[in-house]
């Protein structure tokens, strides 16, 4: 689908009030983030695969670094303030998730995980959220509490944390502490994502380039 | 990741953060660990933040644990959901049940101030029935107090946090304005208003703890929509920026990252607690003990400072510490519409209609619920997407993307009572060595009813606005209450209506573990309001010799 925020890049606020220290210095770490050496390399290929279908990249933006947050969040066993009684912490819930995933693919497709076209991928994909899988490797994981805890929560959380990510939905991005004035429908500040449309006298993206 | 965790305390040496001023102090009264303080106070949120401020302007001596740390706002909030979840309590804790609580973020804090920090402002008072539901509904138990001395501690609560509300509020009995006028509505708002006169009920503008006027050193809202993720410039009138100050100035002593861990009793009283503080084991002494950690972590206290004098926990020879955990139904329809409405911008609930709190016929349920309009950040939308409504890949990508169009209208649902709801405590430790809790939760049919009624409620009122591609998220929970109820019997409840524990005369629970039912209504001002009314009890027993 065509970009419907063409030219919006919330990182052109960065130096604008929209943006204080603090915001600053969690986003350049988060942008900066490469992935660690946790876990062997064929899971993290497994992850890497995974993470390209459940949250394609951005066309034409800079590309988000989910992966590498998601290995970050594994290496230091970091969990959300609660865990399923039928399901292990989080590092070791990603090892046993990955293996059975690369198991499954064999499974399904003859080959590992990483190395399947990306329609075999989905239907892997696909086998796990309906929770109809094949694989001996998830008698010792819950493939419902796998996909609902920490696949996609830890994915999509990931994802959604990236600054392009932000922009190709058309989101404001920080707001503090300039915040917003005009909130009523159809309104944009002249700091928010121009939304492409037929007929406006100003292009969208012309009204990006000055979005800040 | 968030980027740092405040690692050590800052509340010490005679002062503590100015949460007005970046790199600011304000003067502290400290107490000796060995000198016996009035009033020990396990927590510093909506219950423990009040009732300090409130002991300490009394006269008490009152020094005030809280297990994370000390923020000034200003300067250590970002505007980003993944830096924030340092506002949370994320320590691991065991869930089953058939319906296992998502824990941890909307539910829980770990910051003085607890999750006012990143609450999101709502502000309503209980309808006076539900403080007699089976008295006056038929279901449920009835509170020891009755609602019109409930309204008297609404009203200085709503004073105190000069919440912005409207001129008129459409239900129950008359109550005077707001301190502040209401916040403008952004066009989420506008939906469910919309909605609500085309299926003929009231709505009205959401009473909102944030500022639409200056007080004090705080500036009013700028409507950044972060609220949920904390405020980062002070309008958000949380325990951190409302009560605490003012308990500084009365005296009181704040301790950050002090994780308490036992409750000591000798003789059938308690002594003090044994708390954590720089990585080391200590005791503070004390004539009382107040228990104000929410509904998990005050359960998992009086249970875990278990002793030969009292095998069972402590204020828990009814057997009801840990047992009738609330939650509340959070359930949501969402659609599409043709307009741009970017639900991000400001508050995220500006409209509300409590219609289904107030009306009892039509409803093959008991209970009431409330429903607000809804502004989701990035990520939680992108989790609402992919887990509620099972959407990955491209189409996913392709939804958000549309994000700036989507309204939702989300539900507050009582959950009644049940002894099966419950927390106890698991064989694992944390890194304290002590035992986390087990939080077991299931829905009961009573639930099933009320969100299937309350989600199709709200589609026809999405319907009625013109939106399409409606869909219904029919997972989420939120708050936590009742796991300490209150009472008038010692058989049945774990303290009284003073929240003072019927077993041991010198130990205390104030949170929304004293809830004995929650109604249809964000729980922050009836927790504030309740830690009033125990201080001004406390005063007059102290007056009369029985404390």
């Amino acid at each position: 689908m065509a970009d419907r925020f063409p030219d919006y890049d919330v990182l052109k606020k960065r130096d604008t009030p929209s943006w204080n220290d603090k915001t600053r210095e969690a986003v350049e770490k988060r942008i900066a983030t490469t992935e660690s050496d946790t876990l062997t390399e064929p899971l993290r290929a497994v992850l890497r695969k995974l993470v390209d279908r459940i949250v394609p990249q951005p066309e034409q933006r800079a590309p988000v670094n989910a992966a590498a947050q998601v290995l970050e969040k594994i290496a230091a066993n970091r969990g959300d303030g609660f865990r399923n009684a039928r399901m292990p912490q989080v590092r070791e819930a990603w090892e046993r998730g990955l293996k059975a995933i690369d198991a499954e693919a064999r499974e399904r497709h003859g080959a590992g995980f990483a190395a399947l076209n990306d329609a075999s991928a989905d239907d892997v994909i696909r086998a796990l959220q309906n929770g109809d899988v094949k694989a001996s490797e998830w008698q010792n994981l819950p493939v419902d509490l796998f996909w609902n805890d920490r696949l996609i929560p830890d994915i999509v959380s990931a994802y959604y944390a990236y600054p392009s990510a932000w922009s190709a939905m058309g989101f404001g991005g920080p707001a503090s502490p300039r915040g917003y004035v005009r909130l009523q429908a159809n309104r944009r500040d002249p700091w928010e994502a121009a939304e492409r449309k037929d007929g406006h006298l100003i292009p969208a993206g012309e009204r990006n380039l000055h979005a800040k | 990741m968030p980027s740092e965790f405040q690692a050590e305390p800052r509340a010490i040496n005679g002062r503590a953060p100015d949460v007005f001023t970046p790199d600011g102090w304000v003067p502290m009264r400290g107490h000796a660990d060995d000198k016996e303080v009035d009033f020990l106070i396990v927590g510093t949120g909506a219950g423990g933040g009040t009732l300090a401020c409130k002991l300490a302007e009394a006269g008490f001596s009152v020094v005030a644990m809280d297990a994370g740390p000390y923020w000034r706002p200003l300067q250590d909030f970002a505007s980003d959901e993944t830096e924030q979840q340092k506002l949370y309590w994320t320590d691991e804790r065991i869930v089953d049940g058939d319906n296992p609580i998502t824990m941890g973020a909307n539910n829980s804090g770990k910051s003085v101030g607890g999750s006012t920090v990143h609450f999101a402002m709502v502000s309503l008072r209980m309808r006076p029935e539900h403080f007699a539901t089976r008295t006056k509904l038929g279901y449920g138990v009835d509170w020891p107090i009755c609602w019109e001395e409930m309204w008297k501690y609404y009203d200085e609560v709503e004073k105190t946090l000069k919440i912005a509300g409207p001129v008129r509020y459409p239900w129950g009995p008359k109550r005077g304005r707001y301190p502040m006028r209401a916040h403008p509505m952004n066009a989420a708002a506008e939906y469910l208003a919309r909605g609500a006169e085309a299926l003929g009920i009231d709505w009205t503008e959401t009473p909102i703890a944030t500022l639409s006027a200056p007080h004090g050193k705080a500036h009013p809202c700028v409507y950044r929509g972060f609220c949920v993720t904390g405020c980062s410039t002070n309008a958000k009138q949380s325990v951190l920026v409302s009560w605490l100050p003012r308990a500084l100035k009365a005296g009181a002593e704040i301790r950050d990252l002090s994780m308490v861990g036992r409750i000591e009793t000798k003789n059938g009283r308690c002594t003090g607690v044994h708390y954590v503080r720089e990585g080391e084991w200590r005791f503070q002494r004390a004539r009382h003990v107040v228990v104000a950690g929410y509904a998990i972590e005050t359960p998992r206290l009086l249970l875990n400072s278990a002793s030969d004098a009292f095998p069972d926990g402590l204020a828990n020879s009814s057997g009801l510490v840990g047992k009738n955990l609330m939650v509340q139904l959070n359930q949501a329809a969402w659609g599409q519409v043709a307009d741009e409405v970017r639900s991000y911008k400001g508050p995220p609930s500006l409209a509300i209609s409590e219609h289904w709190n107030y009306a009892d016929m039509g409803k093959d349920y008991f209970g009431g619920w409330s429903y607000m309009s809804q502004g989701p950040l990035p990520i939680s939308w992108a989790k609402t997407l992919a887990g509620g409504h099972g959407l990955w890949g491209q189409a996913l990508i392709d939804e958000m993307a549309r994000n700036n169009h989507s309204v939702g209208l989300k539900m507050v649902g009582e959950v009644l009572p049940d002894e099966r709801n419950r927390v106890t405590l698991a064989d694992e430790t944390d890194q304290y060595g002590l035992r986390i809790p087990r939080i077991t939760f299931s829905h009961s049919e009573n639930d099933k009813a009320m969100m299937n009624h309350a989600v199709d409620f709200m589609d026809r009122s999405l319907a009625a606005t013109g939106a399409t591609e409606r869909w219904k998220e029919m997972s989420d929970t939120c708050h936590l209450n009742g796991t300490a109820r209150m009472g008038n019997d010692p058989a049945t409840s774990v303290v009284d209506a003073d929240c003072r524990s019927w077993d041991i005369p010198n130990l205390w629970v104030c949170d929304g573990s004293v809830f004995p039912t929650v109604g249809g209504v964000n729980p922050s001002l009836t927790i504030q309001a309740v830690a009033c009314r125990t201080a001004d009890r406390i005063k007059a027993l102290a007056a009369r010799g029985e404390l």
